[in-house]
């Protein structure tokens, strides 16, 4: 990388910079401190959600030789800059960001404190003092999907995407791939709601796709309104997603994804206080415990249940991986041979679906 | 008994009070709610205010104020023209979003070249993009008589399309591993938007409005223009007789405060964003709508108000972190704001009569 004049005169601005703010992060007392970045409501009850219940369970595994803060709904962007810059000044020890949308304002805070760690959700960008951290939400979509084509009677599905990034583009391929597996029929009908969590734009999405037909739906974007559309539209089957969604069980919701984030920030503040700590990154599913799938519920039939449990122990010990060829690309290209498995690479930058999935991703 | 009686003329005490008392109000029912939550009311409103401003990290803060407040100031500005006209521009949000669209894409258009015109042609672009956006609105109600305020909304969920598509599609990093998003603008020297000094927070957006806030003084107390949009908000027909143009009128206040907004989106795009994604616009056009009204559509209040808003966003930051307030109980907070200056201005032209009122 070449540095211009101006660049070269920055990063020695913000080497002063950091050089100033040196002193008050070691002046702390020995607890450590944490904080964490939202970008929703922690009542979501989906996922910003779930990394609050990591951060509680930080809380209550190392009691008070830590101290936990949080800044909710925070804006992607400038905004997250001066929230992240603001933990770090108050002397925070590391910070987790668990949106997408804070990596480059993550990469930008961690090089004026190079003393604190940093902690990047479902980012790409890593330095010695940031890591990165993602589940393998795909794993559990395959679940979803065989269910779902197991439940469906209309033989439509209906999947409510949030954002058309490689993350939800690899949730629907997962979850097609198995639904096919277990019903040739199956179709699904895919709506993008352009927000991670806006109740009322995921209701709507819900209504349109149930009145197109669809009597399965599964979204990727956070809140319960999907839940509570087909509660009302009576005969609609959903999957919880980030979180249990409980309250919707046994009827609508037969199943969900959990994220599980808090053996990861348990491991990593031990790894902090250890004087451990590496820039690492890490994708872990089903098999470490970091996506969960909620109980299947009595709404599914048994033999489906058991179909679904067996799957998800054969993703958990590795003898199965979610994309597994013979599969082709929508165009009918050939995208894995029969037997191969998709590498780390092709799955974090997906951008295609898989053959027989209808519909254009959004450009 | 309580009664509101008009007063015979506005009172200019009351107008130049209500947005202190607001302020006062404010900080005494937001302290009960804080109180109410549990949470130490002083050391809330402390947090909130005295905070950002003097605290042991005002260093950090105080350049995070102009860089918070420069883009409401320099909307509000806008706004401020044709609301005093009766003119609604209620989609600055999605000139705004415009502006940066046209101004970024100008950037990546000329990316890897590095040259000193790159920045100003952005600048240029940016403004056009807003001003263009603004002028769909302003034409179809001069030619059509359409109503603004709900053309220009609708408007902005049409720019938030274009800002997934872009992000998604034309604009898309090629290096970004397919995720969406542009190129960060921060790293491309020529169509940096950087601080001029560093550590300031003054980047050409803060100087921008600094400028607007001095034009919109100039255009509406010096100004034939000015004087024009003035008489159109408080007498429509005698504006009319007195030889203003409507269509001319409604065609400059619209034009100007998208071609402001979209300067605004030019400069956050290019500089404290650095980059095009999909969650791009944070709301700065509608809460430069808020700030408008709180400065009294009086570029000087505008300028006071922007700073204020800027205050309670980075101030009620810090109290959720530090004190654990949830975000909800700040966004009530700023709600209040508006609420009770709207409550006080009522002030302005009438007043209470306590006791009997008397039978006229």
């Amino acid at each position: 990388m070449k540095f211009t004049k101006r660049q070269a005169a920055k990063l020695l601005a913000s080497a002063a910079f950091a050089a100033s703010f040196a002193a008050p992060a070691f002046a702390q007392d020995d607890k450590t401190k944490i904080g964490f970045v939202y970008v929703g409501p922690v009542g979501d009850g989906g996922w910003t959600y779930e990394h609050n219940k990591g951060r509680l369970a930080v809380e209550e595994h190392f009691g008070d030789s830590v101290e936990t803060v949080f800044v909710e709904s925070v804006a992607e962007g400038p905004d997250s800059e001066r929230v992240m810059t603001q933990m770090a000044l108050d002397g925070a020890d590391l910070i987790f960001t668990t949106s997408f949308g804070y990596m480059d304002p993550t990469i930008n805070v961690a090089a004026k404190f190079p003393n604190v760690k940093f902690e990047h959700a479902t980012g790409y960008k890593r330095a010695d003092n940031v890591s990165t951290y993602s589940a393998r939400f795909y794993e559990g979509r395959a679940i979803q999907g065989h269910i779902a084509g197991k439940m469906t009677k209309s033989n439509t599905v209906g999947y409510i995407g949030s954002y058309p990034i490689p993350e939800v583009i690899r949730g629907i391929n997962s979850a097609f791939i198995h639904a096919r597996k277990s019903n040739p029929d199956v179709q699904f009908k895919i709506v993008w709601a352009y927000t991670w969590f806006d109740p009322a734009k995921e209701a709507d999405a819900a209504k349109v796709l149930i009145e197109q037909g669809a009597d399965v739906i599964l979204q990727h974007t956070d809140s319960t309104a999907p839940q509570a559309a087909a509660q009302e539209a009576g005969n609609v089957v959903t999957f919880g997603q980030a979180s249990d969604m409980s309250q919707y069980a046994p009827f609508p919701r037969v199943s969900s994804i959990i994220d599980d984030w808090a053996p990861y920030y348990i491991a990593r503040v031990q790894a902090v206080k250890d004087g451990t700590w590496t820039s690492t990154d890490t994708w872990d599913g089903i098999g470490a415990g970091m996506v969960g799938i909620g109980e299947i519920s009595d709404a599914v039939p048994a033999e489906v249940k058991a179909e679904a449990l067996a799957l998800k122990a054969s993703l958990a010990d590795g003898s199965y991986h979610a994309f597994t060829g013979p599969l082709n690309k929508q165009d009918g290209s050939e995208f894995l041979a029969a037997g191969a498995t998709a590498d780390d690479g092709t799955l974090a930058g997906m951008n295609f679906y898989v053959e027989g999935i209808e519909g254009e991703i959004p450009q | 008994m309580i009664a509101l009686e008009k007063r015979p003329e506005p009172s200019r005490t009351f107008s130049l009070a209500a947005p202190l008392l607001a302020v006062l109000a404010t900080m005494l029912f937001g302290g009960l709610l804080f109180a109410l939550l549990g949470k130490d009311p002083l050391e809330a409103i402390r947090t909130i205010f005295w905070e950002p401003l003097f605290g042991e990290f005002a260093f950090f803060y105080r350049p995070q104020l102009l860089i918070k407040g420069a883009p409401l100031v320099l909307i509000a500005i806008g706004l401020s023209l044709g609301f005093k006209a009766g003119i609604w521009n209620i989609g600055a949000e999605g000139q705004y979003i415009m502006g940066a669209l046209f101004g970024a894409g100008v950037g990546l258009a000329f990316y890897p070249m590095e040259s000193v015109f790159i920045f100003p042609l952005m600048v240029l672009a940016g403004a056009f993009g807003g001003w263009i956006w603004a002028m769909i609105p302003a034409v179809l109600k001069v030619k059509f008589g359409t109503n603004e305020i709900l053309v220009s909304l609708m408007l902005v969920y049409v720019a938030e399309q274009f800002l997934a598509s872009m992000s998604l599609g034309l604009m898309k990093n090629p290096e970004g591993f397919g995720f969406p998003g542009s190129r960060n603008l921060q790293q491309y020297a020529s169509a940096h938007n950087a601080e001029l000094i560093t550590g300031s927070g003054m980047h050409w957006g803060v100087v921008a409005a600094f400028i607007a806030v001095i034009f919109g003084y100039v255009l509406l107390a010096r100004h034939r223009l000015g004087f024009a949009i003035r008489v159109t908000g408080d007498a429509p027909r005698a504006a009319a007789f007195s030889g203003v143009n409507p269509a001319r009128l409604v065609l400059f206040c619209l034009g100007m405060s998208g071609l402001l907004a979209g300067l605004a989106g030019v400069f956050e795009v290019s500089g404290p964003a650095g980059q095009v994604t999909i969650d791009f616009n944070v709301g700065y056009g509608f809460t430069a709508i808020i700030v408008a009204f709180l400065g009294r559509l009086n570029p000087v209040g505008i300028l006071l108000a922007g700073g204020l808003m800027a205050l309670t966003y980075i101030g009620g930051d810090i109290a959720q972190s530090k004190l654990g307030l949830p975000a909800a109980a700040i966004q009530v907070f700023q709600g209040m704001l508006l609420f009770f200056l709207l409550a006080f201005d009522l002030f302005t032209n009438y007043r209470l009569r306590l006791g009997r009122t008397e039978v006229a």
